[in-house]
C-alpha cells in the first residue's frame, strides 16, 4: 500500500459519502450542494488518474453549470421540505399504493441493477484502451477522437439534448401549444426578467 | 533536502500572492472612492492620514468590530459558508494567473521560477471551473438570507452569471485558438515581439471584437456596474449581502475587488501581452504587468461611475441576443483564420 492511495480513498469516500446523503436529506438546496460535493471529489478521482482535463471538465459541466440551473429551479421553487408533496398527497386522499405488477417490475430492475452493477466492478481489463491507445490528458488527443471516431454519437447526443429540451419547453408551457402561439403578434410575451 | 530553495521559493511566491491580493481590495476600495470622487467633482476620503491613504484601514477595522447579524429565520450553516464560498473562490482564481517571466531571483535559485502559483497546464479551464463555483457563494447567501431582497439578488446573479459566462467563455476561446494552448504562460510567451518592430505582438489587435466581448462579460461576470443587478441599490437594498454585516459583509466587498483584479489580469494575459512591453528588460516585466492591470481597473471604475444601471430584461436580450452571437461569429471567422491562413 503506497501513499498514493490515501488521496483515492479520501475522494472515494467523500465522493459515496455525499451521495448517500444526497438521498438523506429532507431540504432540496442540501441535498443540491452534496451533490455538488461528490462531483468535486469526483473530479478529483479524475486528477489522480492524470486527466485534468478530465477533471476540469467535470467541474465547469456538472457542479458548475448544471447543478446552477438545478438550484435555480429549487430555489424558484422554493420547496423548502419534502413533506411538502407528503401533505399535497394527504389532501388528495387516501395515499395511493403501488399495483404488486409495478412492485414486481421494480424488484426486478433493481435486481437487474445490482446484479450488473456487480459484473461490471468485478470484470477486469475491458474498457482500457478505449480511446484507442490516445492519452486522455491531452485536450487534442479528447478532441479529435470525439470529433472522428465518436463523431456519430457526439452528434446523436447533441440531437437528444435538444429533443429534451423542446420537450421540456411543451411540458413547461401552459397555453396549449399549437392553437394560437402566444408569443405570436398581439400577445406580448413577458421578458425573462419581469 | 526536504526544504529545497525552490519549494522555499514557490511557498514565499504563493503566500505573496494570497497578501497581494488582500491588498489589491484595499487599495481598490480607496481608488474607486477617490476616482468616483473625481468624476464627481468631490473631495472624497482625505481626513485619515495623508491624502485620505489610510481610509481602508480604518474601514477595515470599522467592519471587524461591528456586531455579527444573523436574521433569526436564517439557514445557520449556509449563512456563515456563502461569503467562505466568495472570498474562497476570488482568491482561489489567481492561482493559476501568471504575472511575471521566470526569475532566478537575482541567482538565489539554480532553476529559473515562474512568477505564478501554479503552472497547470489546463489554466484557463481552471479559471473558469472556478468563476463556475463563485456563482454558489452569491446564490446561497441570497438563499439562506431567508429575505427577499437577498432571495431576488441571488437569482438575479445566478441568472446573470450563467448567461455571460457563455460570452466570455467563447471570448476566451478565440484566444486560445490562435495560441493553441490552455497554459496561460505559453498564451502570454506567444504574445512576446512586435509586427514591424512597431505593433507590439498583442493578442488585442487579432481579437478586437474578443476583447471587448471579454471585457463586457467580464463585467458582468463581476457584478459591477453596469451590470451590478444582484445588488441593485434602488431595487433590492443590497441584494444577496443584505443583511451581511462585519465581516461576512467585507468577504463579499473582498471577493468583490479581488475579482476585479483576477479578470483584469487575465484580460492582460490573454489579450495585452502579459509582463511582454518596450524599454524594460524581461525580468522586469512585472511592472508592465501592473500598469496594464492598473488600466484595466481605472476602467472598470471609470464606467460604474459613468454609466446608469441597465433594465433586467435588456440585460438579458443583450448577453443571448447580441453578445453571445457576437462571440460566436468571433470565434468561426477565428477558426476559419486559423485554419486558412495559419495565423
Amino acid at each position: 500500500m503506497t501513499i498514493d492511495v490515501i488521496p483515492f480513498y479520501l475522494f472515494g469516500a467523500i465522493a459515496v459519502g455525499a451521495s448517500l446523503l444526497v438521498i438523506a436529506q429532507r431540504s432540496p438546496i442540501y441535498s443540491v450542494l452534496l451533490l455538488i460535493a461528490s462531483f468535486g471529489a469526483l473530479s478529483g478521482l479524475y486528477v489522480l488518474l492524470d486527466a485534468p482535463f478530465v477533471a476540469v471538465i467535470q467541474i465547469i459541466v456538472y457542479a458548475g453549470a448544471i447543478m446552477v440551473l438545478f438550484l435555480f429551479v429549487v430555489m424558484l421553487l422554493n420547496a423548502p421540505h419534502e413533506e411538502m408533496e407528503e401533505d399535497l398527497a394527504r389532501e388528495a386522499g387516501p395515499p395511493r399504493s403501488a399495483s404488486t405488477g409495478l412492485k414486481v417490475f421494480g424488484a426486478v430492475l433493481a435486481v437487474l441493477f445490482v446484479v450488473e452493477l456487480v459484473w461490471a466492478l468485478t470484470r477486469r481489463g475491458g474498457e482500457s484502451g478505449a480511446f484507442g491507445g490516445a492519452s486522455v490528458t491531452s485536450v487534442g488527443a479528447i478532441g479529435r477522437s470525439l470529433f472522428t471516431d465518436y463523431a456519430f454519437a457526439f452528434e446523436v447526443t447533441s440531437v437528444l439534448i435538444l429533443v429534451a429540451m423542446v420537450g421540456a419547453v411543451v411540458l413547461a408551457h401552459r397555453e396549449p401549444v399549437g392553437g394560437k402561439a402566444p408569443w405570436g403578434e398581439g400577445a406580448p410575451r413577458s421578458g425573462p426578467g419581469e | 533536502m526536504f526544504m529545497t530553495p525552490l519549494l522555499i521559493a514557490q511557498l514565499g511566491l504563493t503566500l505573496f500572492v494570497f497578501i497581494m491580493l488582500l491588498n489589491s481590495a484595499a487599495v481598490m476600495v480607496y481608488v474607486e472612492r477617490k476616482v468616483a470622487a473625481l468624476l464627481q467633482q468631490r473631495m472624497g476620503p482625505y481626513l485619515v492620514g495623508p491624502k485620505g491613504l489610510l481610509q481602508p484601514i480604518a474601514d477595515v477595522v470599522k467592519l471587524m468590530f461591528k456586531e455579527e447579524l444573523r436574521p433569526a429565520a436564517a439557514d445557520r450553516l449556509l449563512f456563515a459558508l456563502a461569503p467562505i464560498i466568495s472570498a474562497t473562490a476570488a482568491i482561489a482564481a489567481f492561482a493559476v494567473v501568471p504575472f511575471g517571466a521566470e526569475t532566478t531571483f537575482f541567482g538565489l535559485l539554480d532553476e529559473p521560477l515562474r512568477l505564478q502559483v501554479a503552472d497547470v497546464n489546463v489554466a484557463i479551464l481552471v479559471l473558469f471551473a472556478i468563476a463556475s463555483m463563485s456563482v454558489y457563494g452569491v446564490v446561497l447567501a441570497g438563499w439562506s438570507s431567508n429575505s427577499k431582497y437577498s432571495l431576488l439578488g441571488g437569482l438575479r446573479s445566478s441568472a446573470q452569471m450563467i448567461s455571460y459566462e457563455l460570452s466570455y467563455g467563447l471570448a476566451l476561446a478565440g484566444v486560445l485558438l490562435l495560441a493553441n494552448s490552455l497554459s496561460l504562460s505559453d498564451v502570454v510567451d506567444r504574445q512576446a515581439g512586435a509586427w514591424f518592430h512597431v505593433i507590439p505582438r498583442w493578442h488585442v489587435f487579432l481579437q478586437p471584437i474578443g476583447f471587448v466581448v471579454f471585457m463586457i462579460a467580464g463585467i458582468a461576470e463581476t457584478n459591477r456596474a453596469p451590470f451590478d443587478f444582484p445588488e441593485a441599490e434602488q431595487e433590492l437594498v443590497a441584494g444577496y449581502h443584505t443583511e451581511y454585516s462585519s465581516m461576512s459583509f467585507a468577504m463579499f466587498f473582498l471577493a468583490e475587488y479581488i475579482n476585479m483584479v483576477t479578470v483584469s489580469a487575465v484580460a492582460t494575459d490573454l489579450f495585452l501581452g502579459g509582463w511582454h512591453g518596450p524599454f524594460l528588460p524581461e525580468s522586469m516585466g512585472w511592472i508592465w504587468f501592473l500598469v496594464k492591470v492598473g488600466a484595466i481597473l481605472f476602467f472598470y471604475v471609470w464606467m460604474r461611475w459613468t454609466l446608469p444601471r441597465y433594465r433586467y430584461d435588456q440585460l438579458m436580450a443583450f448577453g443571448w441576443k447580441i453578445l453571445l452571437p457576437i462571440a460566436v461569429l468571433n470565434l468561426i471567422v477565428t477558426a476559419a483564420g486559423v485554419l486558412y491562413f495559419g495565423l
